[in-house]
């Protein structure tokens, strides 16, 4: 009997992957993406099933994870947000040479209009420079279903598939109807011809052409498939191709009759011919796509030249930011709608550290020994601690990727600053940070890293951080001295402590951690009432 | 029958409860729902939007356009006058009237209040004060939604079943004080 729940985009493709009878979860949190694995951490139908979902330590080590799952013939989807694909390319490029076994739906959430990020990285350029197949549902419904179509796709013609949704796809919530009814596991099976996972370069040659050969295959299957559908209209003065969420904002202006014909997009590589169809009987073509102008681009490389396509690239569309029903009503020419101006009374409310924050007594700390220093720089981090730029703290000078506080300061250092500092956060740390951090002992690198640890992932809600009660003995273990491993508690009564650890740090002329550990106010709170609700049931 | 509503509030006020339970009751009733919510980064004490659509007929967009909001219920002064631009014409503004105050440069609370006194439509209720005399200070969220239960095309009684089925789980006591947020909500919304 099918049942009707009010999913969230992420919940509806967490419920599907669980349906479609996945091994495991494999990810790290990453707004928009991380409801999908905390879904499954709390499906009662995937602890029934035995489904693994425990956080990994990065998305590479979540790609592979779930290589390994293909690799014996089973079912697992990996999750992240767009800039985690930078970090599982490596894994995920070549994974798609190797060619899955069992199916692999890989999920990426992309976040135009940087709600949470720091890019607009569009991941469908991923999948084609991989040759894998993209899957981008329009609504909670469609990404529920692309599951299931996803993992026999996978398994059809032995490739990754992607699976893209933007935020607004992922944290909308619909109904969607689906029935509880796992796919059984298959038995364990592994790569025939036995060698296709070894890519060194006698086989790579022969994988090469085998790859881009079923995505020629992967091009005809997008001309048939029903995913890429073609809604007729009368006035051919205009040819719409829209994709995702896009679609919506369209369908929300015109209504279920649209005088232009649409040709909706859900599935790629493009189908070129339904594109060319399109565009042989219309005046121009108008692309409405969320993210970068991915589509846009490669129509008018496939239409011939003085065929006009216009979009984002052309400006009949934004440029930058997420789309909205307001942007792509003035791309339609239709008449803008009647609208208050702004009150005057409002101010920005930007985002701060959460009262009582350990990261807020650091960087308390922290700004008080950095005041000696003429022209001061401090590299930080991917985090809730790269809130530490803003007022009133103003400490920080960088927030470029994972784990990129340790090598910025080391490469600093090498170029002569001193004093050479990087505040990282324990799950970055433990992300990325750990190979730089033994690049830093190598090299007995003059930097002081300061491991900022409330023993959580903070900024996406608390998770558990793959460091936790092992940041001491990483460091020593990579080759830091464990004379200048040192641990403080970043509260007010310990600011002179704290400040004094600093000073004596930075004279050191060697590699120094300092690690300043609290826990998250978040999840304290949180565990303090998990302590009372199991002591009331006592 | 079709509703679309802009939830606002600052980030941990609770805006993402009074969606649930208009979510629940409108399952209830059958209507088609979409809500686009914010996680993440602006969660942490900045301004925080739900955009939650209720309609008898299919919804094509997560998002609400400008100009088409019926109703913009917000949990703090300032955050509903930041969706000034998303009210329909004849749209409603319920919002509360006590300040959510975190950042230096907050504006003079008279000049917020009456920027709103002056809109057409518009319920001015200090929720905080009438779920505190409801005997549930932390229910300032569904005082409020209580206090538009009159404007939203769901009955009162439908809510309640909604606030009874999605706290059940925190029990039984927690219902009743939510019941009871809601109803002073109501009542102080009719006085």
């Amino acid at each position: 009997m099918k049942r009707k729940e009010l999913l969230l985009g992420d919940e509806a493709i967490a419920m599907g992957a669980i349906n479609a009878g996945i091994v495991g979860v494999y990810a790290y949190p990453g707004t928009p993406s991380t409801e999908i694995t905390e879904f499954i951490q709390n499906s009662p139908q995937a602890k029934a099933n035995g489904v693994f979902c425990k956080w990994c330590a990065n998305e590479k080590t979540a790609m592979e994870t779930a290589l390994g799952v293909s690799y014996v013939g089973r079912r697992s989807i990996v999750c992240m947000k767009h800039v985690g694909m930078n970090v599982a390319a490596d894994a995920f490029i070549n994974g798609a040479m190797a060619g899955p076994n069992g199916g692999l739906v890989v999920v990426v959430a992309d976040d135009p209009s940087m709600h949470s990020s720091q890019g607009e990285q569009d991941t469908r350029f991923y999948a084609k420079f991989a040759f894998c197949p993209t899957l981008e549902p329009a609504n909670q419904q469609e990404a529920y279903d692309m599951m299931e179509y996803g993992f026999r796709l996978s398994e059809e013609y032995r490739i990754p598939v992607l699976l893209r949704v933007t935020t607004r796809m992922a944290h909308s919530r619909a109904v969607v109807e689906f029935e509880d009814k796992i796919e059984p596991r298959k038995p364990l099976s592994y790569p025939e011809p036995s060698n296709t996972w070894i890519l060194l370069p006698v086989n790579a040659r022969q994988a090469y052409p085998i790859l881009l050969d079923k995505y020629a295959r992967l091009e005809k299957l997008s001309e048939q498939t029903d995913n890429n559908s073609l809604y007729p209209g009368p006035d051919n003065s205009m040819g719409i191709i829209a994709s995702g969420i896009a679609y919506n904002y369209l369908r929300e202006n015109v209504g279920n009759n649209c005088r232009y014909p649409i040709l909706k997009i859900t599935q790629y590589p493009l189908p070129k011919d339904r594109i060319r169809s399109l565009a042989s009987k219309c005046r121009k073509i108008l692309v409405l796509e969320e993210g970068q102008p991915f589509i846009e681009e490669q129509v008018a490389g496939i239409l011939p030249s003085g065929c006009e396509v216009t979009g984002r690239l052309t400006g009949a569309l934004p440029r930058v930011g997420e789309l909205n029903p307001d942007c792509v009503r003035a791309a339609l020419g239709l008449e803008p709608l009647k609208v208050n101006a702004p009150s005057q009374n409002v101010v920005p409310r930007p985002p701060a550290f959460c009262q009582g924050c350990g990261h807020r007594d650091l960087f308390n700390a922290l700004n008080e020994a950095m005041e000696r220093w003429d022209n001061h720089r401090v590299f930080s981090d991917v985090g809730c601690y790269t809130l530490g730029y803003l007022p009133p703290f103003k400490s920080i000078c960088s927030c470029v990727d994972m784990g990129s506080a340790i090598t910025l300061a080391k490469g600093a250092a090498d170029a002569g600053y001193y004093p050479a500092i990087g505040v990282i956060g324990d799950s970055t740390f433990a992300h990325s940070g750990i190979t730089g951090l033994l690049d830093v002992a190598n090299c007995n690198a003059d930097v002081v890293i300061i491991i900022s640890d409330n023993e959580a992932t903070g900024m996406t809600g608390g998770q558990e951080a793959a460091g936790t009660g092992k940041i001491e003995q990483i460091c020593t273990a990579v080759g830091i001295d464990p004379a200048h491993v040192r641990v403080v508690v970043p509260l007010p009564k310990n600011m002179e402590l704290i400040r004094q650890m600093i000073d004596e740090e930075i004279a050191y002329h060697g590699p120094s951690v300092i690690i300043s550990r609290r826990e998250c106010m978040q999840t304290a709170k949180r565990h303090a009432a998990a302590r009372r609700a199991a002591e009331n049931k006592q | 029958m079709k509703k679309d509503i802009i939830l606002a509030g600052v980030g941990g006020q609770g805006i993402l409860s009074i969606a649930a339970v208009i979510g629940h009751a409108a399952i209830k009733e059958n209507l088609y729902i979409k809500q686009a919510e914010v996680h993440g980064m602006s969660q942490r004490g900045g301004d925080v939007q739900s955009h939650l659509r209720l309609s008898s007929e299919p919804i094509a967009s997560d998002l609400i356009a400008r100009g088409r909001a019926d109703i913009i219920i917000s949990l703090e002064p300032m955050e509903a006058l930041r969706y000034l631009p998303f009210l329909a014409p004849d749209g409603w503004i319920v919002t509360n009237t006590t300040p959510f105050v975190n950042i230096p440069n907050y504006p003079d609370s008279e000049a917020l209040l009456s920027e709103l006194k002056s809109r057409k439509n518009v319920i001015l209720l200090d929720v905080d004060a009438a779920a505190k005399a409801a005997g549930n200070p932390r229910g300032s969220n569904i005082a409020l939604l209580g206090a538009c239960s009159g404007i939203l095309g769901i009955e009162a009684d439908k809510l309640e079943a909604g606030i009874s089925d999605i706290f059940s789980r925190k029990g039984a006591s927690v219902v009743e004080a939510n019941l009871a947020a809601f109803r002073a909500g109501a009542a102080a919304a009719k006085a």
